[in-house]
């Protein structure tokens, strides 16, 4: 009687395993170094110092205040572009959408690049237009402020997505009964969209304050010229002056930001409990409110506001890249293609960048797919509670700020590996294995929806076909889920390949990242090669964006973290 | 091929209450079994315990001399030798029409001029070889079920399992598919097992009819048979037009009731009732009958319904060839009856 044991599944016996160990090793394993590393240092009494010293309780306020206000400004924003794109008859609302969430994708230390060269007595683009302030006066961005502002610019399209997947979602009807109701726009607004768009609000400002306590691009190029340290610049900085405490200062400077990032998430909980409005009936158009006369003011709004957002500071870092030297103004006897040639032929250090970043989210993306199909098509037919400490566990490395990720690698990777006593720190490796830890939840959510629509009964014909695993997944599931294959390689190209925080800790000499290059060469002053090089990763970010947008019509909804 | 026994089968998904409990049945070699039952009975859960898909919590499925499964174990589904019409027809969307119905002899290793071959000759059955390098989405909806059932065709498998196939259609494309399930029987000779909760479907195309309600198995019999002669309320309830009357009937006496016992039971006011079923046909107009008001007449094509309410407030079916007021008191008399 020919059987095999108990498999009423259709996975593999290895399955289970491979996956459980690639999470434990990619997730589980830096994650518990840290916990305990942490915990290790605070009960021995180590660098007790640390908190004693004034300036971690600056950069504790400092974080704070920044991430505090970067919130406010990105609600602010997010929230107005939000309601208006959605509820109201304005018109190109896929342009305003657009560009409304490039610079989410756009690298944070590139947006602080381009708006120190847009504002302060030696913008290229001001001096050009003969409104620069006077030379000696003080950059404005080189300031809490000025963080805060950046932060909430670079966050508000957080807010603008998670409120706009709410409001999608609200019933058409609903609001159509309240107007026979009797109650005009505004009272509708007031009564019905608000309450029921409050939770979407909660949400996005949560991921915007999270986000703004773990940055560390805008802080980096902003703050650390005025001596202004944050938590992740500190940690940084730290790292720099390297000494005997360092690694127990690091973790316990990572601790904090966790705990901070954790306090966040605690209040969104405590502020969504009880709103969990469940919609009931027809969603799907959405209300549209004439806006009238307000149309066209609007429509003026927005644009004077993605015109300071967007095009100036991309216009400024044009400018800046096309001028020999830092403070000359930008004619057509100064301009030159110099800085291009410079970091595309001559400087050693931006092509070993290039080669470094374009190998490690090469393989990064590539290499993480051969996990995230496996993973996703177990978590798709395996649900249950261990599918969902699987998801979690792959999750918290990127929600977890990048800065902290880093030191958890630093602290495994500190002393050479076991049995075969090779250290890769200080390598590209170490790099490598933090992208797949940290990208593997964007690599797996585009596999993992299209696995979710798929009809079972598809894989369950091919199984009374008579094929076997690896027959299906080469027949049948693998084409079917191909266009979320392609454009999970593409997102986790497209961050990987700009990526600064976790770069930032983990390189050494001739292991520098795109990311890393950009910020030292701002550092060193060489600001016209750094814009350039920023200049060549935004047309990058647009044409791989644009490359997914072509791609949208056969993803799974959900799957562009800039559509829904 | 042999015959197909399912043996004390039992399903429980850990939710409280059995899915399917000891259900046994014996389908005989090339017969034609529909299941039978309303949306949550458990029909669909058996033929998944028969493709492999579930495994059951206890008792077994044997074909022939094979035990396919039973609660120590199960034999996969690719190694069952069945095939399956899925309610959504599973059609690989990749693939073209050839290809979908080609790749369980890609799968055993059947290539070249016999794969051709063989695939031509299944697309002929469901008339569809002009169609061979379309893609499903460029099918309608027959078309695309007719694929389906060439897929099936192809490897000649033991057991053909069809999961509500018919749901999906609109109702001169479901005449024509049951004709085309009918020849395809006659002609594959393959054991076919059809889950279905339309009683005309499954009267109209199975050899036999099981009938289930909440997991339990109710009644096995030919579709003649389950008509005329249904176990109890439930099968009373699901086969056939009809309505359950509550009269007082001796304990004895034959189970098909004549109209002299069933006027007699009219006048019986007392003792206990038991349920007899009326099918409309034998409710006819009659002067010798007993007095019945119209409650409603509805124009249906050939003929017209009435609903009849008894002096005891109980309803009746029947037909009529003319219209009635609604309202009217009329004689009607009851043929016959059976007690469930």
């Amino acid at each position: 009687m020919p059987r095999s044991s108990a498999n009423r599944s259709s996975q593999p016996v290895w399955l289970l395993p491979f996956v459980i160990i690639a999470v434990c090793l990619l997730s589980g394993l830096p994650l518990a170094r840290l916990l305990y590393a942490g915990l290790r240092f605070s009960i021995e009494g180590k660098a007790t110092g640390l908190f004693s010293e004034p300036s971690t309780w600056f950069a504790i306020r400092n974080t704070l205040v920044t991430a505090t206000g970067g919130m406010l400004i990105a609600v602010l924003l997010g929230a107005t572009f939000a309601f208006v794109v959605t509820l109201t008859d304005i018109r190109a609302k896929g342009f305003f959408s657009f560009a409304f969430v490039l610079p989410m994708m756009i690298p944070p230390q590139v947006t602080a690049l381009a708006w120190v060269q847009m504002s302060g007595p030696a913008s290229p683009l001001l001096k050009t237009l003969g409104i620069a302030p006077p030379l000696g006066s003080p950059q404005p961005l080189y300031s809490l402020g000025g963080i805060a502002l950046l932060l909430g610019v670079q966050h508000a399209p957080l807010v603008f997505l998670a409120l706009k997947a709410g409001l999608a979602a609200l019933p058409r009807d609903g609001v159509e009964a309240a107007r026979l109701a009797g109650a005009s726009p505004m009272r509708v607004f007031r009564d019905i969209i608000f309450p029921l768009a409050v939770p979407g609000l909660i949400a996005g400002a949560a991921i915007a304050f999270v986000s703004g306590v773990g940055n560390f691009g805008i802080p980096a190029i902003l703050g650390i010229p005025a001596s202004i340290f944050v938590l992740p610049t500190l940690i940084y900085s730290r790292l720099s002056s390297f000494g005997a405490g360092t690694f127990a200062e690091m973790s316990q400077l990572s601790m904090v930001i966790a705990v901070i990032a954790g306090l966040g998430l605690v209040v969104q909980q405590r502020a969504l409990r009880g709103r969990d409005y469940r919609i009931i009936g027809l969603s799907g158009q959405n209300a549209a409110f004439s806006l009238g006369l307000w149309r066209g003011v609007a429509e003026t709004g927005f644009s004077v506001i993605l015109f300071f957002v967007l095009v100036a500071p991309v216009a400024a870092l044009v400018a800046s890249s096309l001028v020999p030297a830092y403070g000359v103004p930008l004619n057509f006897q100064t301009m030159s293609l110099h800085a291009y040639s410079e970091i595309l032929f001559r400087q050693s250090v931006t092509l070993t960048a290039f080669a470094n970043s374009l190998f490690l989210s090469g393989t990064t993306a590539c290499g993480l797919l051969l996990f995230t199909v496996f993973t996703a098509y177990l978590l798709t037919r395996r649900p249950g509670k261990l599918a969902d400490i699987i998801t979690g566990l792959i999750e918290i490395p990127y929600a977890l700020p990048g800065i902290v990720l880093a030191v958890a690698f630093i602290l495994l990777f500190a002393a050479p590996l076991p049995l075969v006593n090779v250290s890769i720190y200080g390598t590209i490796w170490i790099i490598l294995i933090a992208y797949f830890s940290s990208f593997f939840a964007v690599s797996l959510k585009p596999v993992a929806s299209a696995f979710l629509q798929l009809d079972p009964s598809l894989e369950e014909a091919a199984r009374l076909s008579g094929a076997g695993f690896f027959c299906r997944m080469r027949d049948i599931l693998v084409p079917l889920i191909a266009p979320a294959a392609g454009a999970s390689v593409i997102l986790v190209f497209l961050i990987a390949c700009s990526e600064l925080t976790v770069s930032a800790l983990l390189w050494s000499a001739g292991t520098q990242t795109l990311g890393v290059a950009i910020f030292n060469l701002d550092d060193s002053g060489s600001s016209d090669l750094a814009s350039a090089l920023s200049v060549l990763v935004v047309v990058m970010v647009v044409i791989l964006m644009l490359l997914l947008e072509l791609l949208a019509k056969h993803l799974p909804k959900g799957v562009l973290p800039w559509r829904n | 091929m042999a015959q197909l026994i399912l043996n004390h089968l039992s399903k429980d998904f850990g939710t409280g209450r059995a899915a399917v409990s000891d259900v046994s049945l014996t389908v005989r070699e090339g017969g034609f079994l529909a299941l039978l039952g309303p949306s949550g009975c458990g029909k669909t859960t058996v033929l998944r315990m028969i493709a492999g898909f579930e495994q059951p919590t206890d008792g077994s499925i044997v074909l022939g001399e094979r035990t396919l499964a039973d609660a120590g174990g199960a034999l996969p589904p690719e190694k069952r030798n069945m095939a399956m019409v899925f309610q959504s027809y599973a059609l690989w969307p990749h693939m073209t029409v050839a290809q979908n119905v080609g790749y369980p002899l890609k799968v055993r290793g059947v290539t070249g001029a016999t794969w051709q071959a063989r695939v031509k000759d299944a697309l002929s059955v469901v008339r569809l070889e002009e169609f061979a390098d379309r893609r499903p989405a460029d099918l309608s909806g027959g078309q695309r079920q007719r694929v389906a059932l060439a897929r099936c065709l192809v490897t000649s498998p033991d057991v053909v399992l069809l999961d509500e196939p018919l749901a999906n259609l609109d109702r001169h494309l479901k005449a024509a598919m049951e004709e085309t399930f009918r020849e395809f029987h006659a002609r594959s000779g393959a054991t076919m097992i059809y889950v279905t909760h339309d009683q005309g479907e499954a009267m109209a195309l199975a050899t036999d009819i099981a009938v289930m309600s909440e997991g339990r198995l109710m009644q096995v019999a030919s579709p003649q048979e389950i008509y005329a002669r249904p176990e109890g309320r439930v099968v009373g309830g699901l086969v056939g037009q009809g309505a359950i009357l509550d009269l007082a009937l001796p304990d004895r006496g034959p189970r098909l009731l004549s109209w002299p016992v069933i006027e007699a039971a009219f006048r019986q006011t007392s003792g206990p009732s038991r349920p007899v079923l009326v099918r409309p046909e034998h409710v006819v107009a009659d002067p010798e009958g007993v007095m019945l008001q119209v409650t409603s007449c509805v124009f249906e094509g050939e003929r017209f319904a009435l609903s009849l309410r008894t002096a005891g407030g109980q309803n009746l079916r029947a037909y009529s060839t003319h219209a009635l007021d609604c309202g009217v008191l009329q004689p009607f008399v009851i043929r016959q009856g059976w007690l469930l």
